[in-house]
């Protein structure tokens, strides 16, 4: 009778600690503390969920692209429309948001899931601009240039109206962030996450292991699709005006630098790297407007200079086996 | 085939019974780069529960002829079938859920990932696992039992939990046959598996390869000419990319031809 059994962390999985608990101490730390933050720390909650997108197919998936505000601008599109044309009601909206985001990343997907590095690189921007165009010539329902506004939200649960100081805002925000974050951790701790995992190291080893990579990867673009379309419909609900900005190459990249910042590939990646990046951005822009870049790169350039990969990884024990990978 | 008649399916079923079982068989493969004949016209077949081996001198065509059996490359002209399958135009995947499983002379591993990992990758792409979203790997009991086994086999339980980064170079070739295993293969095509491995390590690879399977019909292709006569009970050397000669060990041994053209190079 076999009675082996496999070494502890033989796969390497997020297991729950007490520091799990840090994220959503923090998030409430801040909506009973420092209220006056509530506009930016919404912002910051939605571009987490927006760079968990990007973390499931960049890091997990090995797809580099740079063309995620598509999805994060159809999002915040459909759902501003869905209120101002369906119905005001954001849960619903919601749902619309990631449906449309989910089969845009479906079709996209199909065909860019087949290319690889360089010319999917292209082919994501390509995609990306192609969609902004859409929305800008499209005015007469996206309000183009000007961008779409109007949209009124009616009470979550029919119960909490969203005021101006965005305390509903935030905490709804931060309720779909938690739900988003489970939904994630279970699915890149799937046997699906594993082969996810396994496309990014070794394409071709898996095709010769029988993998049908093609169809794991547009099945991951599509969950992302899903995600970050749930990122923009909290953006249009929350802030309730969606701009072209949303679906704009400045946002793609700007995502793309927070998860790189984060750590590509690991579960708190996108909480570190949106933080850092807003944080910093907030507090330079508020120091010199014109020149808050300035600081975003100094912070990008140490970054890669301290650390081979990531911040994290160098922060220590105590800190890498709180964030696994 | 289609039109076959009632009456001659038991004399049609019977002639292809030995065809059936072939695991492997091509027929005039042929791989040309340009100009460059990498391949040519190769007839080969290798019998159900093979202990073959594919020599010859580097160059020979020996790998390109794994590639092209695999799918990795397609070839110029020529057949290749698998009990009883026209394969030739078949896509990579699709050969492995037929049954073909190889490992790779370079290896061709997930670096990143635990060496139980590795292995589950291959296990769960064969169960169908692998497009489960809601369930933890690790909670897979089947899927451990099966690990452990495996890793048990090659001995290389103790690793399970490191990636493979941090691994040996011998210990890595060892994955690269487990991956390859987990795929529960009928064919198994081993690009030589103990390349580059120290003597005393390439023993526990030679001793593993004796284990395996007798069901399983194995094509080696290997350099150690020790190797080679301990293992394989056919071998057919493959020479600027046609057949020169096939036959068992002592009328490998005792062509003057081989001895000239491989042994004689490398031991000359």
């Amino acid at each position: 009778m076999n009675t082996s059994v496999l070494p502890g962390d033989s796969f390497n999985q997020h297991h729950w600690s007490i520091w799990d608990a840090l994220p959503w101490v923090l998030g409430l730390a801040v909506f009973y503390l420092f209220d006056g933050y509530l506009a930016l720390g919404t912002i910051v909650i939605i571009m987490i969920i927006a760079c968990m997108s990007l973390n499931l197919v960049l890091g997990y998936g090995g797809v580099e692209t740079l063309g995620h505000a598509a999805f994060f601008g159809i999002g915040a599109y459909v759902a501003g429309l869905w209120a101002i044309h369906v119905t005001p009601e954001p849960i619903t909206g919601l749902f619309a948001a990631a449906a449309v985001s989910a089969l845009f990343g479906l079709l996209s997907g199909y065909f860019l899931m087949r290319m690889r590095s360089l010319t999917l690189l292209m082919l994501t921007l390509a995609v990306g601009m192609a969609v902004y165009e859409f929305a800008n010539k499209w005015s007469s329902v996206t309000g183009g240039d000007d961008g779409l506004s109007g949209i009124s939200v009616a009470p979550l649960f029919g119960v909490f109206e969203f005021d101006l100081v965005g305390r509903t805002g935030y905490l709804y925000a931060l309720g779909v962030l938690f739900i988003v974050f489970l939904l994630f951790r279970a699915v890149v701790c799937s046997p699906f996450g594993l082969a996810l995992r396994g496309v990014r190291e070794n394409i071709w080893r898996m095709k010769l292991i029988g993998s049908p990579v093609t169809l794991r990867l547009v099945t991951a673009y599509t969950l992302a699709g899903a995600i970050a379309g749930l990122g923009g419909a909290l953006y249009a609900q929350t802030i309730q005006v969606v701009g072209l900005d949303s679906l704009s190459f400045e946002l793609s990249g700007n995502l793309l630098i927070m998860v790189v910042l984060g750590g590509v590939g690991r579960l708190y990646g996108p909480f570190v790297g949106a933080i850092i990046f807003l944080l910093v951005q907030d507090r330079a822009a508020a120091f010199s407007p014109q020149h808050w870049m300035f600081a975003i790169g100094i912070v990008l350039i140490l970054s890669v200079k301290l650390s081979e990969n990531t911040l994290i990884q160098k922060a220590g024990h105590g800190l890498k086996k709180w964030t696994m990978w | 085939m289609d039109d076959v008649v009632k009456g001659d399916v038991r004399l049609l079923s019977e002639s292809q019974g030995t065809y059936m079982t072939i695991p492997l068989q091509t027929v005039g493969l042929t791989k040309n780069y340009g100009g460059l004949c990498v391949t040519d016209a190769v007839d080969f077949s290798l019998e159900p529960g093979a202990r073959h081996a594919l020599i010859g001198p580097n160059g020979a065509g020996k790998t390109t002829f794994v590639n092209l059996i695999t799918g990795v490359i397609p070839p110029t002209s020529g057949e290749i079938r698998s009990f009883g399958r026209d394969i030739t135009n078949m896509a990579p995947r699709q050969r492995v859920k037929h049954g073909i499983a190889r490992t790779f002379q370079i290896n061709s591993l997930f670096p990143q990932l635990t060496t139980a990992e590795n292995v589950a990758l291959a296990i769960t792409e064969r169960t169908g696992a692998a497009s489960r979203m809601f369930s933890r790997v690790e909670r897979d009991a089947e899927l451990e039992r099966e690990t452990v086994t495996l890793l048990e086999d090659l001995s290389i339980l103790d690793m399970a939990n490191k990636r493979i980064a941090g691994l040996a170079y011998g210990q890595r070739r060892m994955v690269e046959i487990a991956i390859a295993l987990a795929v529960k293969p009928q064919i198994l095509l081993l690009d030589e598996p103990a390349a580059g491995v120290p003597t005393n390590e390439s023993r526990a690879i030679i001793e593993l390869l004796e284990r395996l399977p007798s069901h399983i019909s194995i094509l080696l292709i290997e350099h150690d000419m020790d190797l080679v006569f301990r293992f394989a009970n056919k071998i057919t050397v493959l020479v600027e990319g046609h057949v020169l000669l096939e036959g068992d060990c002592a009328q490998i041994r005792s062509d003057a031809r081989v001895k000239e053209i491989y042994l004689g190079r490398r031991h000359g």
